[in-house]
Parts: structure tokens; C-alpha cells; sequence
């Protein structure tokens, strides 16, 4: 019973983390409808930035999850202004030819991944790694806390960005009626490359947070396809606080699954629940198409 | 339409002839072993434009109907000793199932989600077969290949053979579905599924045909991989590499015409034999992957589609 208590405390904690890593996509891919796939191959490459700044500049991952945001929001525009151009305004095929891009993307990421630090697992140093607090009879790993902490901040600070600031109510617009905003004499495409260059530079902190939990390789953002994914679909699409919960879901499901079966079923649970969802509720938990 | 079957037969027959005589004129293994992977490559992508390419559902589950080929094969080899040839068979119709189950799980699905639950598949199977001891689990398991048999010189030669005959098999299939009923009822749904359905495209089954011809088809192509190997093991079989390469041959090639996908994977396969044999296979990768986005970028029609401007509309 311990055990349970334990599994499903560590599992709210990682959950958090996942809604970290998933609420980009839950913005490009939830209310932009870009097929994103290579979200989490953005996230990695975050990661080794992150690793990279901490290696040789000895900077605090968190700090360096900060330094490279900017750059990663420039990456962002330009990735978006690219499927812009070559997808999205030649209309026919889109989704089919996209699909195909940003897979490919993600593949040319992974290889000079490879080709730069080499497959071998990467971790970054700081005070707070490797110590865990103790709560009665738990073990809770100090890195976990961090990432939840920092998990929910940016969250938090994402969904009211969304919801009260001009520009996030005008994201939110364009994902309601694109049509409309045009009327209203805005420029759509300005506002969704804006909103994609947000999406891609939460990835800084997300990566940063990444790299803090566990240690990570160029191939690792596979795995991630499945979890950023799952959250995203499951929580109905664009629905911040159903990210969050979703990814709660997932978080929990996974380290009970982990703690009855063993870690050799952990790779099967996000894409069996991204089924599941799919397959009997495509619009989500909290979707409202 | 009738000389260009004539065309098409002949050119089978001859093609066929040519892997045989090969095998007694062509000292040197390795263009067996070069030779095969390319044969692989072109049953699998062909297989893939028929869901891919003619209905519009990008499938990433590639891997997914591959690995359970070559599992299919390891355990009616290790159990009851099998066949090549009832390997294949018996993964065809594996294969088949696997793809009614796909067509019909993910029948709502459009776009991206079919795509990502494809991917969904091949990763909950890639993990079932992990777990099963009996198949050797994670760390693989070996194959003993029997004698080779009277006109083929060793092994590898009789399983390009093989391929080869696969490959004639897939492009007939394709080549009919094309210039069939079912191909222009694909080709109505993947312009819009909706408009096809009301003027009554009977969209559901065509889908299903579609998933369940390019799943036998995967499968088959996958089971000789397991002789070809002499190991199999689920990371390496499920790979998603062999989804991407497949996608990009398909894409890069052209997926209007069944001779897209032929041309690619020659194409693509052939550079990644000397690029893997003279550089590296990371380089392998990185060349597929911005080949891939090249081609998306700046020719969507694939190599097909260079050509089409100046030729009229040709059947096949």
C-alpha cells in the first residue's frame, strides 16, 4: 500500500513535468493545427543546449533552460514561417506533406545530435540533483520536486499569458475562427507564427527540466512522441487545464504501471492511453470539438 | 491497355530470369546482401503507397507490420520448424489481420492521428514482444538457417530470389488496385472523404481493403528478414527507421503511380548501401532525412512528378 501512496505522489510530480513538456504542442499543435511531430525533437535539442551551457560554462540548467528561450523563440518563427510558406498556403495536401516535414525534421535533429555529442546519455550537475527529501515513509527525489515546482509555474504562467494578456486571447482567436480574425484586420499568419515561436521557446525551461529528471540521449524524444502526445490529445485539444490534468493522468498511470509490472511495460503506457483516447473519445477529456 | 500488360508481364519474367542468372554469373556475396535490402525496401514502400499514397493515410506503423513479419517467421521457425515459403504465407495473412485490426481501430481517424496512432501500434507491439520470453525478449533471439537448395548457390541468393518475387507480386497488386474500381474510390477519398462518401464511394471498405492488402504485403516482405539476419531482436525489427525510410522512398519517388515508390526505393536504397558501405550510417540517416524534407519542400509530386509536365497522362 506504501508502495501504492508512493507511485501515485511520484506520479502527480511527473505529471507535472509531462504537462511541461506538452504544452507547447498543446499550443502548435492543439490550437494551431500544425502536425508538430517534431515537437519532442525540439525539446531534446533543447536539452543538449541546456547540457551544452552546463558542461562548459558550468551554468545552473535552469538558468541556461532561460539563456537559450530566445534563441529557440527565433527558431520557432522561422520553422513555422517554412511550413507556412511550403504547406499551409498551397493548400492542397497540407496535412499529408507536413506530417512527412516535421518527421523529417525530427530525424535530421536526432543524426547531428548524434554526430555532435555522440549516443551516449548526457546528464547536467546541480545542487539540487541526486538528494531526495523524505516525508514519513516516502522518498521523494529533490530533482522531481524541482521539476514539478518550475512544471507548474510554467503552466500557470502559460494559460494566463492565454487567457488575459492581448496577444494570448488573439492566439486563442485564431484558433476559433480564422476566417474572423481576418475580418477583424488582423493577419492570421503574424499571429500563429507568433503563437509558434512561443510554443517552441517554453521548450527552453521544458528541456532544461528535461534533462534535470533523467538523464537523456538524441533517440529519447521517440519515447516522448508518445507522452507529449497523449497529453496533448487527451486533454481535448488546446485545453490548457485539461493538459495539465491529462498529463497528471498520465504521469500517475505510468509509475503505477511501473511499480506492479516493471519498468519493461513503461514504454507501451502513453501510446496505449493516446490510443484509447483516440479510438473512443478523439476530442478529449475537456475537448469541445 | 492490353499491350502494356503484355509489356508488364514480360518485363516481370525478365527481371525475374535476371535475379536467377545472376546468382551463377555474380561471384561476389555482398551484391546478394546489397541487393536484398534494396528488394525489401521496394515491396515495402509499393505496400506503402497503397495506403499512403492512393487513400492519403500517412502510416507510420511501417515497422510495426515488418517486425511482426519477421516474428511471425522466428516462431513458426523455432516452434514447428517452417518453411520459407509457409513463413511468408502465414505472415501474409498475419499481416492482413493486423491490418483489418489497424483499418477498423483507427477508422475516425484522420490526418495526423491516424498517423501518431500507427505510431501508437507499432510502439504497444514493439513492447508485447519485449516481454514475451519464448520469442528471446529484448536481447533477440537466433535463427539456424536450413540447407540451401539445388539451383541457388548459398542462402542469401535463394532469399533475393525470393524478395524479387515479392517485389513482381506487390507491383501486380498495386498495378491492378491502380487501374481498378479501388484505386479511383481511393484516389475520390483521399481528395475528400466526405464528398466520396455521399456520392456513394463505399469509403469504409475501400479504407479497409487499402489497410488490409498493404498490411499482407509488410508482413511478407518482413518474414525473410529473419532467415536473411540469422537474428532477430524487437529494437532493430520495429524500428522507426524502417517506417521513415519507407515514407521518404514513397514520397521522394512520387505516390500518384506505382512506379513511384519503385524508383525511390532504388533510388534512396542504393544511396544508403554506399553511403553506410563508404562514410557512415549516421550520414545514412541525415542524407534520408534532408532528402525527405527536400523533396516535401520542393517537388510534393516526388521524381513522378518532374516527369509528368512533359509526358501526357500515362497509364500504366
Amino acid at each position: 500500500m506504501d508502495l501504492l501512496l508512493e507511485a501515485v505522489v511520484t506520479g502527480v510530480l511527473l505529471g507535472c513535468f509531462y504537462a511541461a513538456v506538452s504544452i507547447g504542442l498543446s499550443v502548435s499543435f492543439g490550437l494551431l493545427d500544425v502536425p508538430q511531430v517534431a515537437h519532442p525533437a525540439f525539446l531534446v535539442m533543447a536539452s543538449y543546449g541546456v547540457f551544452f551551457l552546463n558542461d562548459t560554462y558550468d551554468i545552473d540548467p535552469l538558468l541556461s533552460g532561460v539563456l537559450i528561450t530566445p534563441l529557440l523563440f527565433v527558431f520557432g518563427l522561422l520553422a513555422y514561417r517554412l511550413y507556412y510558406e511550403t504547406f499551409e498556403r498551397r493548400g492542397t495536401d497540407a496535412a499529408v506533406r507536413g506530417i512527412a516535414f516535421f518527421f523529417g525534421v525530427a530525424f535530421i535533429i536526432e543524426v547531428l545530435l548524434i554526430m555532435y555529442f555522440g549516443v551516449d546519455q548526457h546528464s547536467v550537475s546541480a545542487s539540487y540533483i541526486g538528494r531526495s527529501w523524505r516525508f514519513g515513509g516516502m522518498r521523494i527525489p529533490l530533482r522531481l520536486m524541482v521539476a514539478f515546482g518550475v512544471a507548474t509555474g510554467l503552466t500557470l504562467l502559460l494559460s494566463v499569458y492565454l487567457s488575459r494578456t492581448f496577444m494570448g486571447r488573439a492566439i486563442r482567436a485564431v484558433a476559433q475562427d480564422e476566417e474572423a480574425v481576418r475580418l477583424m484586420g488582423a493577419n492570421p499568419v503574424h499571429i500563429k507564427q507568433w503563437a509558434f515561436g512561443i510554443a517552441t521557446a517554453v521548450l527552453g525551461v521544458a528541456g532544461a527540466l528535461l534533462i534535470i529528471v533523467s538523464p537523456v540521449d538524441p533517440t529519447l524524444d521517440r519515447a516522448y512522441i508518445g507522452r507529449t502526445f497523449c497529453v496533448v490529445v487527451m486533454a481535448g485539444l488546446g485545453s490548457m487545464t485539461g493538459t495539465l490534468i491529462a498529463a497528471i493522468i498520465l504521469g500517475v498511470a505510468e509509475t503505477i504501471v511501473l511499480t506492479l509490472f516493471g519498468a519493461s511495460w513503461a514504454p507501451a503506457i502513453s501510446f496505449a492511453l493516446l490510443l484509447g483516447v483516440l479510438a473512443v473519445r478523439p476530442q478529449g477529456l475537456l475537448g469541445r470539438r | 491497355m492490353k499491350r502494356n500488360a503484355i509489356a508488364f508481364w514480360g518485363a516481370s519474367v525478365l527481371f525475374l530470369a535476371a535475379i536467377l542468372l545472376s546468382a551463377e554469373l555474380v561471384a561476389n556475396e555482398y551484391w546478394f546482401f546489397a541487393g536484398y535490402v534494396i528488394l525489401q525496401f521496394i515491396v515495402l514502400s509499393v505496400a506503402w503507397t497503397i495506403l499512403g499514397g492512393y487513400a492519403g493515410y500517412v502510416n507510420f506503423g511501417t515497422s510495426a507490420f515488418f517486425g511482426v513479419g519477421v516474428y511471425t517467421a522466428v516462431f513458426l521457425v523455432s516452434a514447428v520448424g517452417a518453411p520459407l515459403p509457409v513463413q511468408i504465407a502465414i505472415a501474409a495473412v498475419v499481416g492482413a489481420i493486423l491490418g483489418f485490426a489497424v483499418g477498423l481501430l483507427t477508422l475516425r481517424m484522420q490526418g495526423i492521428f491516424f498517423s501518431i496512432a500507427t505510431i501508437a501500434i507499432t510502439i504497444i507491439i514493439e513492447t508485447a514482444v519485449t516481454n514475451w520470453r519464448e520469442l528471446g525478449g529484448a536481447a533477440g533471439i537466433q535463427i539456424q538457417r536450413p540447407p540451401v537448395t539445388a539451383p541457388f548457390h548459398t542462402y542469401v541468393q535463394m532469399l533475393v530470389f525470393v524478395q524479387a518475387v515479392l517485389v513482381v507480386i506487390s507491383v501486380a497488386i498495386a498495378r491492378y488496385m491502380q487501374n481498378s474500381w479501388i484505386g479511383r474510390g481511393l484516389q475520390a477519398l483521399r481528395d475528400d472523404e466526405l464528398a466520396a462518401e455521399c456520392t456513394g464511394v463505399p469509403t469504409l471498405r475501400l479504407k479497409l481493403i487499402a489497410c488490409v492488402i498493404s498490411g499482407a504485403l509488410m508482413c511478407a516482405a518482413g518474414a525473410p528478414a529473419a532467415m536473411y539476419l540469422q537474428y532477430a531482436d524487437p529494437a532493430s525489427a520495429f524500428n522507426l527507421n524502417y517506417s521513415v525510410s519507407v515514407l521518404a522512398m514513397a514520397l521522394i519517388g512520387g505516390t500518384a503511380h506505382w512506379i513511384g515508390p519503385v524508383i525511390g526505393a532504388i533510388l534512396l536504397g542504393v544511396t544508403q548501401q554506399v553511403l553506410t558501405v563508404t562514410i557512415s550510417s549516421e550520414v545514412n540517416v541525415l542524407v534520408l532525412g534532408v532528402m525527405l524534407v527536400l523533396f516535401v519542400v520542393g517537388a510534393p509530386e516526388g521524381i513522378i512528378g518532374l516527369f509528368k509536365r512533359r509526358r501526357p497522362e500515362g497509364k500504366a
